[in-house]
């Protein structure tokens, strides 16, 4: 056991051998790579409030056209649905298509972008000027859907404890499957005992 | 010679205590803070070697002074050896382990395979964490697992435990009985979030927290202000984390280079001023022991003194949060110490025992 801190880490001199090169990749972690830039996605979160509204009168309108769904059939409809979905989210968000959307409880704050993906807060890692201990140059995913949460309504949707990510429902339709499961709760609610 | 200590299993030190009611886990840590005791926690510095005799002998200057030692998981995403490890090791020789849970190495398959495995083998105490990114580390190249966090993690558990069922569903002939813990780091944004957060990581299970090194106690001071608002610390143990720091020079280089921690320039002004800056180090540690422990809601503390483990006992003693309580210690069983004490007699004199001369002695 030696006395002093050791004045360089294995960490630093790892980083030191690796070999040199011209191409010096932009950011730490892969996540942060995907996106371009976080201007919209931090618009969005000032704007929570909004998004919120919108994005009750928008499920409520999939949900009118439930019937249609099923109609054409979820499964035909899946590919369209997603291609738009994962182009407006992730233009709005820089959304990751974890195909279980919990924007509406984290601030409009899309936590998947987080490099270590926490979906229920921060970690302790947090700089002092509310950056991302991994990429130093982004403001901190949760410290954002904190800012994101006191403006919503609903903001304190973001106390719930949110079950890990299903990883076998990424690349699926987050729209869809919540419009799915609110008719199908609407539909036990109507008449119980139906469906059982 | 001496009476067997309070809470220790009379058929061996390395068994689970008797169950108690109100209590989840059948260990010291939890009857020691239920007790209202002031409790004590260290960190080991878990060895980059294969010979189980650097797990004991770290542990072992911690012998008497501490409640429950923390199995590291590859802190700060540097690889060392296994806290499963460290844990079985510490359980064989009766040691309070806490095994803490990184989710940035293991899936939850994994996971939930090792508290099983813990548990079974004594492990009474478990501390959910979420990990440093691999980033930090010295393998940057790993691939970062993080399939739960540490809410949901400590909620996976707490099914487990309460529920004896897997995340599947599927049942448990056993369920594990442990203590849950958690950590909070009340120094970081945002910090009028951290308590509520706090409290969600005990809706989530967690029955006692410790919190990241505390330098800056005005600013706990408020934490602990908004968390006893809130109620926490009646359904939490939460113990400060504290701990010596070796110079200024080292000060400044963990302010710039581990996230997380909050060092006020005070501190770091403190130590250059002294003459030995290492000792003023090791009294600063003190001095805010000293003023944490009057703080409504603490209920211990965590001295994490990273390469500097042979301070512990000094702090823990000048510090006197033990009121003279003197945690469970590792002592050697009676037989072993007869035989002992004979050794040097059975090996080098030369002594052929027989029963006939034996009954002519005893008379």
């Amino acid at each position: 056991m030696s006395d002093k801190q050791p004045a360089v880490t294995q960490a630093t001199l790892v980083k030191k051998a690796a070999p040199k090169s011209d191409y010096k990749p932009a950011d730490v972690s892969p996540q942060r790579r995907v996106q371009r830039t976080f201007a919209v996605r931090l618009w969005s979160i000032r704007h929570s409030r909004l998004l919120e509204w919108f994005y009750s009168r928008f499920a409520d309108v999939f949900l009118l056209l439930h019937p249609l769904w099923k109609g054409i059939g979820y499964s035909r409809v899946e590919a369209p649905v997603k291609f738009v979905e994962k182009r407006v989210k992730g233009f709005m968000f820089d959304c990751r298509m974890c195909g279980q959307c919990v924007l509406s409880s984290t601030g409009m704050s899309c936590p998947m972008n987080c490099p270590k993906q926490l979906r229920n807060g921060p970690c302790g890692g947090v700089r002092a000027n509310g950056n991302c201990e991994v990429e130093p140059d982004m403001p901190c995913v949760w410290v954002k859907a904190w800012e994101g949460s006191r403006n919503m309504v609903h903001g304190d949707k973001i106390l719930t404890v949110q079950k890990p990510v299903d990883q076998s429902l990424r690349e699926t339709s987050a729209w869809l499957r919540v419009t799915a499961q609110a008719a199908a709760a609407r539909e036990t609610t109507q008449n119980p005992g139906a469906s059982a | 010679m001496n009476a067997r200590q309070r809470d220790e299993n009379p058929a061996g030190i390395h068994l689970p205590l008797d169950p108690l009611p109100g209590h989840t886990s059948r260990g010291r840590l939890e009857r020691v803070l239920r007790r209202g005791e002031f409790a004590v926690t260290t960190e080991l510095n878990p060895p980059d070697s294969a010979d189980p005799e650097d797990v004991y002998n770290r542990a072992k200057i911690f012998d008497g002074w501490v409640d429950a030692i923390n199995a590291v998981d590859a802190s700060g995403a540097n690889c060392h050896m296994s806290s499963v490890g460290i844990c079985a090791l510490l359980t064989r020789m009766g040691y309070a382990p806490i095994m803490q849970i990184a989710c940035r190495d293991k899936n939850r398959i994994a996971i939930q395979g090792d508290v099983l495995g813990g548990a079974a083998m004594g492990v009474a105490n478990m501390l959910c964490l979420t990990g440093d990114g691999v980033q930090a580390g010295d393998q940057p190249g790993a691939k970062p697992v993080f399939d739960l966090d540490s809410m949901s993690l400590l909620e996976t558990i707490r099914i487990m435990r309460d529920n004896g069922k897997f995340l599947s569903g599927r049942k448990l002939t056993t369920p594990p009985q442990v203590f849950l813990g958690c950590a909070v780091n009340p120094f970081a944004p945002p910090y009028d979030f951290r308590p509520i957060h706090l409290g969600k990581k005990i809706a989530a299970g967690a029955q006692f927290a410790q919190t990241q090194y505390c330098f800056d106690v005005p600013m706990f001071k408020a934490f602990m202000q908004k968390a006893r608002d809130l109620g926490h610390t009646e359904k939490l143990f939460l113990l400060c984390g504290v701990g010596p720091l070796a110079s200024a020079k080292t000060a400044k280089w963990i302010r710039s280079n581990v996230p997380g921690i909050h060092i006020p320039d005070a501190v770091i002004k403190r130590l250059e001023g002294a003459q030995d800056q290492k000792k003023e180090g090791k009294q600063l540690c003190i001095d805010i022991i000293n003023e944490v422990k009057e703080i409504p809601g603490v209920a211990g503390i965590h001295v994490m003194a990273y390469r500097q483990e042979e301070y512990v006992a000094e702090i823990v003693d000048e510090s006197g949060v033990l009121k003279g309580r003197q945690p469970w210690k590792r002592e050697i069983r009676r037989d072993d110490q007869l035989v002992a004490q004979r050794l040097d007699h059975i090996l080098h004199d030369e002594v052929t025992e027989t029963q006939v001369d034996m009954v002519k002695t005893a008379h």
